[in-house]
């Protein structure tokens, strides 16, 4: 009896110990993306590299501003990453509740016909979808950025398999009280949703903050670039400040992680819900 | 008559009908002008020459032209290559990675399924520059670290073998979690009874892991899996900022093969070619895929 405590205990100990060895190496990366956004491009290429943080991130501020105009970047990025995330999730949570809720003619084939969005390569529509924009007289604009993705299928995929879970006799009993179709969707489905409707918020604003290809290709002027464009951008120069570019990188990713953390509980579950309910 | 107009009841009904259609028809209508429309109009594409921004159209002529060109069978090769090597051993890796995680054994879970899926958190940009940068073959913080050890420098991001290696090591670091966490959930769904049934039988743990766990993670197995081929096959940003898809071509993959004839050489026509040809792949291997993974119970 003890022994078998003492080896549970043991074993408990050995896992525990190499999980978080394993998880120390995944965080590499972050820990020196923070201390490489404090330095010099000349600290950070020389020997040995810093390990700690330096005294440099204002500088380094001031040189992303100047190069990129970044601050004006963080906005767009902000602007365009909220926008969407209001609009796509409008309307990838109307056609979850739809397509959850109602039996109708044609319901299977049309979702289908969504999910082959989540099959169908991007690159196939960048062209033709590159000269929409032309054509629509919108590059270079934000909506060339938004407009495309926001019948986003994981999204509508997301959102059906969370409004499943919505109790039949809910919604017929606030049909009995003579509650409107629009007006059940919004008092009676959406305040249960709360936490399916903060996955989705997380996703999308995630993505959007994060797509790189299509603004790449839509965006032209540097002061409506997004934060990945510009960066990528700046990464092109000739003489590369990777002192800057590492801030400019911090603050792609810090803020992120951080918002991450504290709404996480929602993401994971949503997203979990989502991604194997059968 | 009293009945020309619909009873109260029998409009609401009238109107109940058209309700689920109003729910989905944004979704819809989006989808169809900027996915569906697209997808059509880039086949047409794909049957055509664009030069000077003039289409003229030359049949098939881009499909033949694919299949003697040297550099996609360059592109192909690469992107296979990180098909066939990372994504199983990232998925074998997310497996254990998801087992542990639902181990009773483990103090301080939620901590650590957080941790393992922060990664997916980051941009692909982002992490593409961080990576690019340790893994600098001079001043990086991993050459370093090998000196320290006694190991001579390792050309990571300038050696083809090693540029490949590198891109496997990023998007194993980027992914790992996530699909962790995919199984992690699946494997939460099997019966505890099932594994207290084995240990009865007598089985150990390897037979506990091959005869429960796994078939339990099957339909997760195969979501993460179609997942991963789908979004390998379309690899882009990662070469893109890590490696510029050489040293001499080592990482080019097809995604970026196919942005580079559409946006850096306007030829549109034969990106859409590409885009097609891969779209085959993707659905040919997704089917191979349900075979092998999927339908039996």
């Amino acid at each position: 009896m003890t022994t078998s405590t003492r080896g549970r205990t043991g074993r408990s100990l050995l896992l525990t110990s190499g999980l978080a060895l394993a998880l120390a190496a995944v965080a590499v990366p972050f820990y020196w993306l923070a201390v490489g956004a404090t330095h010099s491009s000349q600290e950070l290429f020389s020997s040995p590299p810093p390990l700690l943080p330096g005294g440099h991130l204002a500088e380094n501020l001031a040189t992303l501003q100047e190069t990129a105009h970044f601050g004006r970047v963080v906005l767009n990025s902000l602007g365009i990453a909220t926008v969407y995330t209001l609009l796509a999730g409008t309307v990838c949570t109307l056609a979850g509740y739809g397509f959850a809720t109602y039996r109708f003619r044609g319901r299977d084939t049309l979702f289908g016909l969504l999910m082959l969005g989540l099959v169908v390569p991007a690159q196939i529509t960048l062209v033709p979808l590159f000269r929409m924009m032309a054509d629509l007289h919108w590059l270079g604009t934000y909506q060339a950025v938004i407009a495309p993705n926001l019948a986003l299928p994981f999204g509508i995929f997301l959102m059906r398999q969370s409004m499943a879970a919505l109790p039949k006799e809910l919604l017929d009993s606030g049909r009995m009280d003579g509650c409107g179709e629009l007006r059940l969707f919004w008092r009676v489905a959406l305040p249960p949703m709360r936490p399916a409707l903060a996955a989705l918020a997380i996703f999308l604003f995630l993505y959007q903050w994060n797509d790189f290809v299509w603004p790449l290709i839509v965006l032209r002027d540097d002061l409506t670039f997004t934060i990945p464009v510009a960066l990528a951008s700046l990464q092109g120069l000739d003489e590369t400040d990777y002192g800057a570019i590492l801030a400019g990188t911090s603050i792609a990713a810090v803020p992120m992680a951080v918002v991450f953390l504290l709404l996480q509980r929602h993401f994971v579950s949503g997203l979990l819900a989502g991604a194997v309910k059968e | 008559m009293s009945l020309a107009k619909p009873l109260p009841a029998a409009r609401r009904r009238q109107r109940g009908r058209a309700a689920p259609y109003l729910f989905v028809l944004p979704a819809l209508l989006l989808f169809a002008a900027f996915k569906l429309y697209p997808i059509g109009w880039s086949f047409l594409l794909s049957l055509h020459r664009t030069v000077a921004g003039t289409d003229t159209f030359v049949g098939l002529d881009n499909y033949a032209r694919l299949l003697d060109d040297p550099l996609l069978w360059t592109a192909l090769r690469n992107t296979l290559v990180v098909l066939a090597v990372q994504v199983p051993l990232m998925l074998a890796l997310a497996t254990g990675l998801a087992v542990a995680l639902d181990s009773s054994l483990l103090k301080g879970r939620s901590v650590f399924r957080l941790g393992f899926f922060l990664p997916m958190v980051t941009g692909l940009v982002a992490y593409g520059i961080v990576f690019s940068v340790l893994l600098n073959k001079d001043y990086g913080l991993v050459n370093w670290l090998l000196g320290r050890a006694g190991a001579d420098p390792v050309p990571w991001l300038t050696d083809g073998m090693w540029a490949r290696i590198s891109l496997g090591l990023a998007l194993t670091w980027h992914y790992t979690g996530y699909n962790a966490v995919i199984l992690l959930a699946r494997l939460q769904t099997v019966p505890r009874e099932l594994y207290d049934a084995a240990a009865v039988d007598g089985a150990g743990a390897l037979a506990a892991f091959r005869h429960v766990t796994l078939p339990g993670l099957r339909p997760a197995l195969l979501l993460t899996t179609v997942l991963s081929t789908i979004g390998t096959l379309q690899l882009f940003d990662e070469p893109t900022v890590l490696t510029g898809g050489g040293p001499d071509n080592a990482t080019l993959t097809l995604g970026m093969y196919l942005y580079r004839h559409a946006f850096t050489y306007f030829d549109f026509g034969y990106a859409s070619a590409v885009a097609y040809a891969l779209t085959l792949l993707i659905g040919l291997l997704g089917l191979l895929q349900f075979r092998l993974l999927g339908d039996k119970p």
